[in-house]
């Protein structure tokens, strides 16, 4: 059939004019629309970049699921994908890039050191994974991940998106248009969150007063 | 050129010896440590050594400079290695100084040039202050960092054991995240009182001031302009990963240019100083990530070197096989990446993302993963090529591969546009590439015949017959020319290798996980597609090393980029840093 | 003349787009599937592929190579009535070789002697942590730890496996990697055997001392 994504299952439309007319929910519409144009940030960070070059290529085409305009741009992109070791001096990059992207934004976590910090982690420079500072919708694991696993995990993001709700999003939602705005971290003796400028306090009281007890 | 006779090397070395302390009978002595060697010179009499090492004994290229910390001797040392761009083994000299703050060494800045980086990477990681130096900032860290944490007693936040492996994980390996181990539940770690609602973060003055200072915009000008400061990156769509570069324009002119990069800096050398010998390995793929095999050859070459053990025959065509297997790779990428700097989008680089899959395959089907092969084990490899990969790899040298670098030839050479972006762009002269030790086809390009894979042969390389590529104007269009002919070398190599390939074992050791490395330093290096790649390994007979240096070719190289494209236009920058083959995971590390 | 070189380029373009249909045509003659057929797949990562180039996963997949290793997994062997008998002795060789050190093995304790009973009582590997070396496959005494060809793992959450994630069983690892199955099992037998001769030697000389 030809409109596999957007008919409503289970709904007999007559052969003759399936090619013509779809039955659907307003819901499936949006999220059919949404999920065939992910464009993503034309954003690599380290060696993932190069199998997400590697994606976009001939061999797998990832524009066969609409995701071939890597916008260089992030006021025209709804996905990033963030492919590569976080450093907390990229951080405050990454973040200003995902703060300017439009709603609504989907951040995806390709290969082991973006989702944790991976063989990385335990190095001072490195973020032990974006979702310490994004929120991330989908987890590729994978060192890199090949091409083929990440077009798996773009699988997964449609599905993801498939299952929102026009209702529920939180970019329609009252008071909620900012609800993943994420201020900008700063580059001090370490990285400093400043959402948790007062836990770092808290930590080193208890430091200091271990130390003299 | 030729490459030196094995048996002379000694006599060499000891001539060499014998004449240099003589000349400076107060200033430089042999290092006599057992399993070292190369000289130790007093740090007052530096630069005038290394002038007479330059003019008088024909080092003109210095590789690589790094810094030791003897934490127990309580002795900093800095490790220069020095070779002859006519062919030759190297010459190792050390400074050393008491590891009292500030550590001060003079630079060699004023001999070498291609010492600018190196040094400051020093300064950044090991705190060695560099008195002479006109540039000395921060790289790969950021200005205001606390501490230099490549020296011995740095704990970073997630510190666990001074080595792998670690005791938690096994018998009692109760599976914890190592965010919930540290004071801040994070990676981070904080200096004694400190207060974050009133911290100033430092500007970015230093950069700014430095990229003025050098700056060669002219006062005496009829018409006075206005100059601006152009920040490219992090985050570009042409740059080759992550890397920043500040620019000063005079109209469309660049008069001052100053790369940032640490964007990527994963901190390798420190990591690779917690792991054991084996478990570096698998790390180094993630150096250079278009060739991982170069950086494996690389690797195991030096450690080999350490712990004086021989190569399986079979093994050592393997290595050569799938070593220019990926510099054809690499260069096809790059010519592909160089047209899509230039304005060019996608098509050649999608024909040379082709070939590049069909090479990829055979890594998977030989060492399981497409780009990170960790394929190379101290002896040998680790599995033999199976039947079908080896039938692969003959009908792509034999029958692909000539065949579709022709067709890349006749798709872009003669291209008008191409031919007018490219042709008579300066990029380096002979001169400028050496005093910026620039090695790789960049200096080969520019004139000069040095390739280690004849001037200092490793593995088997001295048995194929091969000619070094040399091109002589040193243009953008040489630059890129001398590409195709190095791939078209490559796979005569190949040719001869597969014909060669003797049947037998593919390692000389028995497989274990624990590799014993006798005490004493190495440097060894191979020609990586882009470049001279080196590592320096000192060990001290435990099982992780002591030291580990990587001399990364793109980071070396990356020094000349400032007297490279001043005075060029703004539009040719991108295609002049596309030509020295840049990859952010060797810059940064 | 100017636009020469332009022109032969475009050439080249236009050859590599006639190939497409070209080949098209010539599977079509010889009444062959072209796509979404093993032989086609395989037809485009030789030496001859031509023109198309795309292998549309997730409905084709390209040829998984026996060698190709993504994350691990434990190998149980099936015994009698469903029992699964891990291979795993908890010895600790592949968290001790691990680079990134992303496993973590609880041994089992005799809860009478105290004494360490070759089997795991908890295995953890974090996914997002591993670096795909295979070292732990390589290096396992017992051929209980192998690399998986499963690369369709992405998730909405962290990847932290245990014990339950991890187990697969040797028939699942006979079917992903048929050769080295077969020279494992080959090892196997050959050695059981010669500890069987072993046993019986003594037995069979000691009557005759």
């Amino acid at each position: 059939m030809e409109n596999e994504g957007l008919n409503l299952p289970n709904y007999n439309i007559p052969e003759d004019i399936q090619n013509i007319v779809a039955v659907t929910t307003l819901d499936r519409l949006y999220n059919w629309g949404r999920r065939s144009s992910v464009w993503p940030l034309m954003f690599g960070l380290a060696c993932c970049a190069i199998e997400m070059i590697a994606a976009q290529t001939a061999r797998y085409d990832m524009a066969r699921f609409g995701m071939e305009v890597m916008r260089p741009t992030p006021r025209q992109a709804d996905m990033m994908l963030v492919s590569g070791t976080v450093t907390k001096k990229m951080l405050p990059s990454i973040i200003r890039l995902y703060n300017q992207m439009p709603e609504p934004k989907y951040v995806v976590a390709m290969g082991a050191c973006a989702s944790s910090g991976g063989p990385f982690k335990e190095g001072y420079n490195v973020v032990a994974g974006i979702d310490k500072f994004l929120p991330v919708d989908v987890y590729i694991p994978g060192c890199p991940p090949t091409p083929q696993a990440l077009i798996a995990g773009m699988i997964k993001l449609q599905e993801k998106i498939d299952k929102q709700s026009i209702k529920q999003v939180r970019w329609y939602t009252k008071g909620k248009v900012d609800a993943n705005y994420v201020p900008m971290p700063i580059l001090g003796p370490d990285l400093i969150d400043v959402r948790r400028n007062a836990e770092y306090k808290a930590a080193a009281a208890v430091k200091a007063t271990q130390e003299s007890a | 050129m030729t490459a030196p006779a094995s048996t002379s090397t000694l006599d060499a070395s000891a001539q060499l010896s014998a004449s240099l302390v003589a000349r400076f009978p107060d200033s430089v002595t042999a290092d006599t440590r057992p399993g070292f060697s190369g000289f130790i010179i007093k740090k007052e009499n530096l630069v005038e050594v290394a002038t007479a090492l330059r003019d008088e004994f024909g080092y003109d290229l210095l590789s690589s400079v790094t810094g030791v910390d003897y934490l127990a001797e309580n002795k900093m040392e800095v490790v220069y290695h020095a070779f002859k761009t006519t062919g030759g083994p190297n010459l190792v000299f050390k400074v050393q100084v008491d590891r009292v703050d500030p550590i001060e060494v003079p630079s060699l800045y004023e001999v070498w040039t291609g010492a600018d980086f190196q040094e400051r990477e020093a300064w950044d990681l090991m705190g060695i202050r560099f008195t002479g130096h006109p540039d000395l900032r921060r790289i790969l860290m950021w200005e205001g960092f606390e501490g230099h944490p490549l020296r011995r007693d740095y704990k970073e936040a997630f510190f666990e054991e001074e080595a792998k492996p670690f005791k938690s994980r096994w018998p009692e390996g109760n599976h914890k995240y190592a965010e919930f181990r540290t004071p801040h539940r994070d990676n981070l770690i904080f200096p004694e009182g400190f207060d974050p609602d009133n911290y100033k973060p430092e500007n970015e003055d230093e950069l700014y001031f430095s990229l003025e200072r050098s700056s060669t915009k002219r006062e005496e000008d009829a018409l006075k302009t206005d100059h601006i400061v152009v920040n490219m990156g992090p985050h570009h769509p042409s740059t080759h990963g992550v890397l920043r570069v500040v620019v000063e324009l005079d109209g469309e002119t660049i008069t001052s240019l100053k790369p940032v990069m640490g964007y990527l800096h994963r901190n390798h050398d420190k990591i690779g100083e917690r792991s054991t010998f084996l478990q570096i390995l698998p790390y180094t793929d993630r150096l250079d990530y278009f060739n991982s095999m170069a950086n494996n050859f690389g690797y195991v070459t030096t450690v080999e070197k350490l712990m004086k053990i021989p190569v399986a025959e079979r093994a050592e065509y393997i290595r050569v096989i799938m070593a220019e297997l990926s510099r054809i790779q690499n260069h096809l990428i790059f010519i592909g990446m160089l047209i899509n700097d230039l304005g060019s989008m996608y098509t050649p680089s999608l024909y040379a993302f082709e070939e590049r899959e069909l090479i990829l395959d055979i890594f998977e089907a030989v060492s399981g993963a497409r780009m990170m092969c960790n394929y190379f084990r101290f002896g040998g490899v680790v599995r033999d090529v199976p039947d079908d990969a080896m039938q692969k790899i003959k009908d792509l040298v034999h029958d692909r591969l000539p065949g579709k670098t022709d067709e890349m030839e006749r798709f872009l050479n003669e291209n008008e546009i191409l031919l007018a972006r490219l042709k008579g762009v300066r990029v380096l002269n002979a001169e400028d590439a050496i005093r910026h030790s620039v090695t790789g086809p960049c200096l080969r390009a520019a004139g000069v015949p040095y390739d280690l894979r004849r001037a200092d042969p490793y593995s088997v390389y001295d048995r194929f017959d091969f000619d070094v590529a040399v091109r002589y104007n040193g243009d953008m269009y040489d630059n890129y020319l001398i590409r195709f002919d190095e791939i078209r070398q490559s796979l005569r190599i190949l040719e001869q290798a597969l014909k060669q390939i003797p049947q037998g074992s593919i390692n000389s050791q028995k497989p274990q996980y624990q590799v014993r490395v006798p005490a004493g330093e190495a440097y060894g290096r191979v020609e990586s597609p882009k470049g001279e790649l080196g590592f320096y390994v000192v060990s001290n007979g435990k099982p992780n090393p002591y030291r580990y240096h990587v001399r990364a070719p793109s980071f070396v190289n990356l020094t000349a980029v400032e007297s490279m494209c001043k005075g060029t236009k703004i539009a040719d920058f991108v295609a002049l840093l596309a030509m020295l083959d840049i990859v952010m995971g060797e810059v940064d590390r | 003349m100017y636009g020469k070189g332009i022109l032969k380029g475009l050439g080249v373009t236009l050859n590599r787009f006639m190939e497409t249909y070209l080949d098209d045509i010539s599977w079509w003659v010889r009444g062959k599937k072209r796509y979404n057929s093993a032989e086609g797949i395989a037809h485009r990562s030789s030496k001859n592929t031509r023109g198309i180039f795309t292998v549309q996963y997730p409905e084709e997949q390209l040829l998984t190579p026996e060698e190709f290793r993504f994350v691990p997994f434990l190998v149980y062997d099936e015994g009698a009535e469903g029992k699964q008998e891990v291979r795993c002795t908890s010895c600790g060789i592949c968290a001790k070789v691990c680079p990134p050190q992303c496993i973590w093995i609880v041994r089992t304790n005799d809860p009478n002697t105290g004494k360490p009973v070759p089997q795991p009582a908890q295995f953890y590997i974090d996914m997002d942590i591993c670096m795909n070396c295979g070292f732990c496959a390589e290096y396992c005494p017992f051929d209980a730890i192998k690399m998986d060809h499963d690369f369709d793992i992405a998730s909405v959450s962290r990847n932290v496996y245990d014990l339950e994630k991890l187990l697969k069983p040797a028939t699942y690892y006979a079917k992903i990697r048929p050769q080295n199955y077969n020279r494992e099992e080959e090892a196997r037998k050959a050695k059981e055997a010669a500890k069987a001769a072993r046993a019986a030697a003594p037995a069979a000389a000691a009557p005759s001392a």
